[in-house]
């Protein structure tokens, strides 16, 4: 900072020289990620838009004609339904892995810093693991030959294997374990940055454990909740792996339907509408975050 | 006195139960990869119920043409997207950190756009810029929409890295003789070097686990691992896709201790020299 305040007071001649010695660093070293951010996210999202609002032609092309058509069979009950229902979907992963998520990260926050090192490294791992297989295994474990239906006749719970596969129950879970991470992570960061100092005052005062919970520590960890909220909404939104490995093709959501209109359905203007959808729910998401935090402070990794 | 060793239970109780609950997260987490696990010594040609241990798929694995295949068009692309990601991010967090100049606020959201959007939004994205543009389909497609998501975290992970008080020791360096390729490569690569790993190893467990992106820029031809899982997903996946796996993981892991050795090696160093032996 007070670099930059001597830059500025300094003489003009100066100051272009630094310019001279400067501007070449700086193009070499921001230059490509600039280049690469424009060509790659900023045009291709740009053009999206624009694809939103074309005709679609007779074999599956794009027509250069403008109309609000795709945005208008969107309203159309048979997506609106898948719509609605991805929603409901998203909504529920992401309150599952909030509740079952802070306990663990409260948890990691109060060991000590190497101990919660090596725990959240412990959360990762299974994350190398391909998701797909991840998926499988819940598929192999649930089937109606599998362990988890023998154990529940074994134990007289039911008398017919129960269906499990190719159901949302089984989806839902799925999108749970592989989203909670997501949520773990910006919870223990911001649970492990409030002081002891402030929870010891407020029981100190007379505050009982419950009250300093919803007064002191949910409040200053708001920030790590609504990251945690558009860390796994967000993709959970948009992600069809999951509801095609253990879905079977019969559980639709937003994701799915995007990935078929490009693929064997051939309707871009209509997958392009759900994609700006998507995009604009999460820049609502993200507006609302960055009203009481800094987009900066998001931890995303 | 009473009152004392009645928090003291308490908290002993809850600290019990709060061990109890990490355990239970714990092993939600591990179950898939265990069962994972398991069904690659599975005798039977389908997963579809135990039928006896054997490890012949860790042989038949070999002989498995398209999955042997697509590993190798999998690992090229992680390789390829890891050094571009990581040598475009590191400079990059750099010049992010270090310099002004019109529009860097507008790069700095962008980055986070291939985070936080829905990665089907952005390979449809390209898929139609790309058509768009003529551009065929396959490695080169695959590789950009890689690079295009790992490039933002590489960004990011090593912009952590990068102390705030600003280039000192570069400039010092610079005041000594050395000039910027030197600086660069004997001052500052250095003091973010385990930011530049950590990137280095998230580019590439991110390129090499994509479905959804490889998926929609794959060309008719080959395919990368994951996108060959997922359309044997309809018929049944292969005990020997699972002994693939494991072998995958084991790897991992190990090149995880690694790095977490060589980091604490190079940490040990730097408080040698901070103490100016």
């Amino acid at each position: 900072m007070g670099k930059k305040d001597a830059c500025r007071s300094q003489g003009k001649t100066r100051r272009q020289r630094d310019l001279r010695r400067r501007a070449l660093p700086a193009l070499a070293q921001a230059g490509p990620v600039s280049l690469w951010m424009i060509l790659f996210v900023t045009l291709p999202m740009l053009y999206i838009i624009y694809i939103s609002f074309m005709c679609r032609g007779v074999c599956g092309d794009v027509v250069c004609e403008f109309t609000t058509e795709s945005y208008a069979t969107l309203l159309d009950p048979t997506y609106f339904k898948v719509i609605l229902k991805s929603m409901k979907v998203a909504a529920f992963t992401t309150v599952a892995c909030l509740v079952l998520g802070y306990p663990f990260a409260y948890y990691i926050a109060r060991k000590p810093a190497d101990k919660a090192a090596r725990l959240i490294m412990l959360i990762m791992i299974p994350f190398w693991t391909n998701s797909l297989m991840r998926l499988n295994s819940w598929l192999l474990l649930f089937q109606t030959s599998g362990p988890v239906n023998n154990f529940l006749q074994w134990a007289g719970l039911t008398d017919k294997p129960i269906m499990f596969v190719y159901t949302d129950p089984l989806v839902m879970l799925g999108l749970v374990t592989n989203m909670l991470p997501f949520a773990v992570l910006p919870l223990y960061s911001s649970i492990e940055k409030l002081q002891n100092s402030l929870l010891e005052a407020s029981s100190d005062l007379g505050a009982t454990p419950r009250e300093t919970f919803f007064r002191i520590t949910l409040p200053l960890t708001f920030p790590g909740i609504f990251s945690a909220v558009i860390l796994v909404f967000i993709p959970s939104l948009g992600i069809y792996t999951v509801s095609d490995m253990l879905g079977g093709g019969k559980v639709l959501y937003i994701g799915n339907i995007i990935k078929n209109q490009f693929g064997a359905i051939r309707n871009w203007p209509l997958g392009a509408a759900l994609s700006v959808l998507l995009l604009v729910i999460t820049g609502l998401l993200i507006f609302l975050y960055t009203r009481f935090a800094k987009l900066e402070d998001m931890e995303v990794v | 006195m009473r009152a004392r060793s009645k928090t003291a239970r308490r908290k002993r109780t809850v600290g019990f139960l709060g061990d109890l609950y990490a355990i239970l997260i714990y092993t939600v987490l591990y179950i898939p990869v265990v069962v994972m696990m398991a069904f690659s010594f599975n005798d039977q040609r389908y997963n579809y119920y135990w039928n006896g241990f054997t490890t012949k798929w860790y042989g038949y694995l070999l002989e498995n043409d398209a999955l042997i295949g697509s590993l190798w068009y999998s690992i090229v692309i992680a390789v390829l997207a890891t050094v571009i990601s990581v040598v475009v991010g590191t400079l990059g967090a750099l010049g992010l950190k270090r310099f002004e100049f019109h529009g860097k606020k507008m790069i700095n959201s962008m980055l986070y756009v291939p985070i936080i959007v829905p990665e089907i939004v952005l390979a449809v994205a390209l898929l139609i810029l790309f058509m768009n543009v003529g551009m065929s389909l396959g490695m080169g497609a695959i590789l950009i929409g890689h690079c295009t998501f790992c490039i933002p975290y590489a960004v990011v992970t090593i912009k952590g890295r990068i102390s705030g008080d600003g280039n000192s020791l570069e400039e010092a360096s610079m005041d000594l003789g050395a000039n910027r390729i030197q600086t660069f490569f004997r001052v500052t690569l250095p003091s973010i070097f385990p930011g530049v790993m950590s990137a280095a190893f998230l580019s590439f467990t991110l390129s090499i686990d994509d479905v959804v992106m490889s998926n929609m820029l794959a060309g008719a031809r080959n395919t990368t691992l994951p996108v060959l899982i997922l359309s044997m997903n309809k018929a049944g996946v292969t005990p020997d896709v699972n002994a693939l796996t494991t072998i995958m993981i084991v790897v991992l892991v190990a090149a995880m201790l690694l790095s977490n050795g060589v980091k604490a090696l190079l940490r040990r160093r730097e408080r040698r020299l901070e103490r100016g032996e």
